[in-house]
């Protein structure tokens, strides 16, 4: 590919069609919703160890640098910051994970995804003519089939975590049929986890292997692929692991699972958009990008959103290409449109539970 | 536009900073009664005053006092009076001031970046993140020092009065790297702010004011270029520091010539910022952000040489122009504002033209399709491409967001075009790979080099340049140095060599006629001119003729010592052994040379003994020190460690008086070899037959061709002849003052490192004139920055 036409791609978010055949847009579990963008799914690629080796180079300090700026150097104030805030609703996986989780806690989850905002605020913001709410919950397997009876009708996916999540150190053949039986509850969006020791033993091929099948096993539904970024100790490590995740056929590549010791953090998120963005240019490819874990305040999830902005630009703001893995971070985002509309400052209890 | 359609935009919208509190600041002064001289604020004779305005506007700030030559002599008054005080203080009195100053500065920081963005036009990110973080992390940083001094810097004290003249780009930045070193040494101050941005430094004062800075320890005089001319030439000030244009640079390095007054220029720079094949490419091109777009390019260290490797520069150009377009161009005091405006009209036609003129001369200018303020002096971010190293891109210091790119195929050629400038301010260097990036960074001609990253700064790392970036170092250790003196102990005063010398009578004796050549690249060679100078005994009989070197011969002496490799990459343990050698082998010729002194300078045997011991002890002692004066290694604030290299300062011009010219010789040239430095040496006038003698002493110790080089001859005239020569870096002079006054003149050509003795020689035989006093000449010290982590 000619360095003009890459050029003229990624910088201003025109996506020719002539580029991308969009598919069908993809049948979820409930009544489908037309999506806004009609995205060509990633068929994935030959695992390309060349392409691997010119994405070795990722150096932690210009990173770190990097992040530290954007954050500073972007201002999202009054208006735009509540327009904003809405958008990291609108690209969130609400989510609970927990193992005290029972089918009455999942359905009011659900009921919180359906009526995210208190009336009052909905009318207040002037968004009353258009749904904007989180775009998935995201539940263990045995709540999947209760989230999908709460969510009939709504438009929101239904997101299950799954093989042997969080560590994946089951037989293959457990995490396969793990994942077809969550397809067949109804989820519509599964998110897998690697097993890490392959990436420390640089078992490239057996990881994309196993993704290939974990894909295979998905079927319609959407693959997420999360690397526990956490566990991975360097960022070369994230960016070989994500770019194996996208040649494996991974819809979405994600952080981490919320339950390593560290979570999504923004230098972590810098390497992933940057793989998505070199698997963009060679493939034409759309992937999408999930940072989960321990964003929960409304400030976090802007630098998350201006780190999208800048590195991907526009058509990643999208809920088809951006989520969050969220649980608490709704209502910090609730309090933040209260204190826009009247000017207090609110508090959590304020705001309906999930 | 409704929140839902800014939902589907999801632009940033305007972040603009507050400036009411800037404002009301601006409207409570009398700018008429800026000059902030012992401590109470002057207007300036006859109300004088010149115009600061908005370069994001063009509107008037403010009316400001512009100072003459009378107000530049009532601030270095002023400062002489209150010089003593201050110097006598102790460093833990002049380190609370240094501590309250940064301390005041941080409770007003906002007001003080808000400021800047206004005067200058500066996106208000960099201000408040950057500029004033950095001179408070100064003060506070230099408070140590003053406390530190008489542990670190035994025997040294403040040079006195010091004039600083400083720019426009980092307005108080600028000022902090000037004040907080002269105060931590002891100095009183006399600065003048730049015209366009005056105003931090009218706030600053007034935080002075309330600081406990002494009355008259600090003065602040606005003004241009009257008031800067004043401070150069006023004899009561001792020590120069000037931050600039290398063509100012050059002024005052002439204005000053034969004054001794010590001075320190940071001037021009076209920076090299290397991008090898295996870099993290994403990352250089954010490295390059910062580079060249930062502060608009108006930065002297700015990296606006792009070198990238052939393979990977197609992608990698790909890669830059998606960022630029990304860029946003627009108010200072908007916190998305990534560039700002130029600091003046000026300055953006300057800019427009060198871009019109490297676009004339083959190079293609692209800039992004961004938004563009309807007023203000703005200027888009501009990628050259395909310069050639001739085009005026290359060349010249543009200071505007130009980038100007080339490509290289190797390791080698990248070196090479990155050293083929007449500046040597900075250079970055983008590898993964440790090994190459060490093994580059050495080689730059530049004091600061980053690798993997761009314009840091702390305080404790010494920044300068090499070349035609000027000379001296500022933050830190070396830093310190610029402010102190030690006193030398000195000789003689050099008379000027007669213009003719007596015919001399031939000597007794049947001995076989011996002719005395010059020394170049290794071998005897006869003097281009093939003239002779006659050598006169002590007693006025014919001693010998040495050979008459003329400006030809210093240029082949010159050649033949930058084409020495072998001494400068020696390491220093070999460069050590070699000089122990050296000493060894004069050793065995004692009383040879014993009676060489005795016969030429009528010494007593016993004084002409002493001297030759004496010249071996010192060649003993810079055997040693070759392995041990070291350069050291920072702890900035990062996680980076940052090497204070010492790298020898290149071909060395030394010059010796008469006065115990073999140990003055050898005082001057082992400390230069110890260091890795290349030598061409003229030694004693009137007694060079102590130095054509050495010629066999040399050529037995493994000394390799071209490391010294030996130019007898009239030691004025050859002076002048180095001092003009601009392959030499370094000249070290004991003349008499007229030759030592021309000489530092002449040096601007390319700005070479003179040190003289202002017409006194020193006294070679005293160990003070001995040692790391010397060392420290024969060094420029290079702050590679090493990010690391992974």
């Amino acid at each position: 590919m000619s360095s003009t036409s890459r050029e003229a791609e990624l910088s201003t978010d025109r996506l020719g069609p002539s580029k991308i055949t969009p598919l069908p847009a993809r049948t979820a579990a409930n009544a489908p919703v037309p999506q806004a963008h009609g995205i060509a799914r990633n068929p994935g690629m030959k695992l390309d160890l060349g392409f691997m080796e010119s994405m070795r180079s990722v150096n932690r300090s210009a990173l770190e640098r990097r992040v530290a700026s954007l954050t500073k150097r972007r201002s999202i104030k009054a208006d735009n910051q509540a327009a904003w805030l809405l958008r990291a609703v609108a690209c969130m996986d609400l989510t609970t994970l927990n193992s005290n989780d029972t089918d009455e806690r999942v359905r009011r989850l659900c009921a919180k995804a359906v009526n995210p905002f208190r009336r009052d605020i909905v009318e207040g913001l002037g968004i009353a003519g258009e749904k904007i709410r989180p775009a998935a919950v995201c539940v263990y397997h045995p709540f999947v089939a209760t989230a999908v009876d709460a969510l009939r009708g709504s438009g929101i996916h239904v997101a299950a975590v799954s093989t042997a999540f969080p560590h994946g150190l089951t037989p293959l053949s457990t995490r396969l049929q793990e994942i077809e039986a969550s397809v067949s509850d109804g989820a519509d969006e599964i998110d897998v986890v690697i097993p890490r020791g392959l990436v420390f033993a640089a078992k490239w091929q057996e990881l994309y292997n196993e993704i290939v099948t974990m894909r295979a096993a998905c079927g319609e539904a959407h693959l997420k692929v999360i690397l526990g970024t956490g566990d991975l100790a360097t960022l070369r490590n994230v960016m070989l692991a994500s770019m194996v995740a996208m040649m494996a056929g991974a819809d979405f590549i994600k952080t981490s699972t919320g339950k390593e010791s560290v979570n999504a953090t923004l230098p972590v998120g810098l390497a992933m958009v940057r793989a998505i963005r070199a698997y963009f240019e060679e493939t034409g490819y759309l992937i999408g990008f999930k940072p989960a874990g321990g964003i929960s305040t409304a400030k976090a999830s802007l630098d998350w959103l201006v780190l999208m902005k800048e590195e991907l630009g526009r058509r990643w703001l999208e809920p088809d290409l951006f989520r969050f893995g969220a649980s608490s971070l709704l209502t910090d985002i609730e309090r933040q449109l209260e204190h826009h509309l009247t000017g207090h400052y609110s508090a959590n209890h304020r705001h309906a539970m999930a | 536009m409704n929140i839902l359609e800014r939902y589907h935009a999801m632009d940033y919208g305007p972040a603009p900073e507050a400036r009411n509190e800037a404002d009301a600041w601006l409207a409570a002064r009398d700018f008429s009664k800026a000059l902030f001289i012992g401590g109470d604020w002057k207007a300036a004779g006859g109300g004088k005053t010149f115009d600061t305005s908005d370069p994001s506007s063009g509107k008037l700030l403010a009316k400001v006092s512009d100072a003459g030559a009378a107000e530049i002599d009532a601030a270095v008054s002023a400062a002489a009076k209150a010089l003593p005080k201050w110097a006598a203080a102790t460093g833990y009195q002049r380190a609370k001031v240094l501590y309250a100053i940064g301390r005041a500065m941080q409770r007003h920081q906002r007001l003080f970046a808000v400021l800047e963005s206004i005067d200058n036009g500066k996106p208000i990110r960099e201000s408040r993140d950057i500029d004033v973080p950095l001179a408070i992390r100064h003060f506070i940083h230099h408070a140590g020092w003053a406390q530190a001094l008489d542990k670190d810097f035994p025997g040294q004290k403040g040079v006195g009065v010091v004039g600083q003249i400083i720019p426009w780009n980092f307005p108080l930045l600028m000022l902090a790297w000037k004040i907080a070193p002269a105060l931590a040494a002891g100095c009183a101050i006399v600065l003048k702010p730049a015209e366009f941005t005056p105003l931090t430094a009218i706030l600053f004062a007034e935080i002075c004011e309330r600081s406990g800075v002494p009355k008259g320890v600090v003065n602040i005089v606005q003004g241009g270029p009257e008031a800067g001319a004043a401070i150069v030439n006023h004899p009561g000030i001792q020590k120069i520091a000037f931050t600039g244009s290398s063509e100012v640079g050059k002024i005052i390095r002439k204005a000053t010539a034969g004054l001794g007054k010590k001075i320190s220029l940071e001037l021009g720079g076209k920076s090299a910022f290397v991008v090898f094949e295996d870099a993290d490419l994403d990352s250089a091109v954010e490295g390059l952000v910062d580079g060249i777009w930062f502060n608009q390019g108006q930065v002297c260290c700015a990296g606006s040489r792009l070198l990238v490797q052939e393979g990977i520069a197609e992608a990698f150009i790909a890669k830059v122009k998606t960022r630029m377009s990304r860029l946003r161009v627009g108010s200072p005091l908007d916190k998305n504002t990534d560039i700002g405006p130029l600091v003046d009209l000026t300055q953006l036609d300057r800019v427009k033209g060198l871009v019109a003129e490297g676009a004339k001369q083959g190079a293609v200018c692209w800039q992004p399709d961004v938004a563009l303020p309807s007023s203000g002096y703005y200027h888009l971010p501009t990628l050259a491409t395909g310069v050639s190293p001739a085009n005026i891109l290359a060349q010249e210091e543009v200071f505007g967001p130009v980038l100007a790119t080339m490509t290289f195929r190797n390791t080698e050629e990248a070196i090479e075009l990155a050293n083929n400038t007449r500046y040597g301010l900075a250079a970055s260097v983008w590898s993964e790979n440790v090994n190459l990036a060490l093994h580059v960074a050495p080689q730059l001609k530049a004091g600061v080099v980053w690798v993997n990253g761009t314009n840091m700064f702390d305080a404790a790392c010494g920044f300068g340049g090499y070349r035609e970036s000027g000379f001296g170092r500022e933050g830190g250790r070396e830093g310190m140095l610029e402010y102190l003196s030690a006193k030398l102990p000195l000789g003689p005063a050099i008379k000027p060599a007669p213009a003719t010398t007596k015919p001399v009578e031939r000597a007794e004796g049947d001995a076989i006629d011996r002719t005395a050549k010059l020394f170049i690249g290794g071998k005897q060679v006869r003097p281009d001119g093939n003239y002779s100078l006659a050598v006169a005994t002590a007693k006025g009989k014919l001693a010998g003729e040495v050979g008459l070197g003329s400006r030809k011969d210093i240029r082949d002496a010159v050649a033949a010592a930058r084409a020495c490799k072998a001494w400068p990459e020696a390491t220093a343990y070999n460069r050590s052994q070699v000089l122990y050698y050296l000493a060894e082998n004069l050793s065995g010729r004692v009383d040879e040379f014993g009676a060489r002194l005795t016969e030429l300078t009528g010494a007593t045997a016993k004084a002409a003994r002493d001297e030759v011991d004496q010249s071996i002890e010192r060649l003993f002692l810079y055997a040693g020190l070759a392995d041990k004066f070291e350069g050291r290694v920072h702890q900035p604030p990062a996680r980076a460690v940052t090497l204070a290299l010492h790298e020898p300062v290149g071909v060395v011009g030394i010059v010796v008086s008469d006065n115990a010219p073999l140990l003055g010789l050898i005082s001057l040239v082992a400390p230069a070899l110890a260091m890795g430095n290349t030598v061409v040496a003229v030694p004693s006038e009137k007694y060079p037959l102590l130095a054509t003698d050495l010629y066999q002493v040399i050529e037995y110790s493994d000394v390799p061709a071209g490391a010294i080089n030996i130019v007898t001859g009239r030691s004025a005239e050859l002076a002048g002849v180095l001092a003009r020569h601009d392959d030499v870096d370094g000249l070290w002079l004991f003349a008499d003052a007229e030759t030592c006054a021309r000489a530092e003149a002449d040096s601007v050509g390319n700005l070479k490192r003179v040190w003289t003795g202002n017409g006194r020689s020193l006294d070679w035989t005293s160990t003070e004139a001995a040692g790391d006093a010397l060392l420290r000449r024969a060094v420029e010290v290079k702050n590679v920055w090493v990010p690391y982590g992974d």
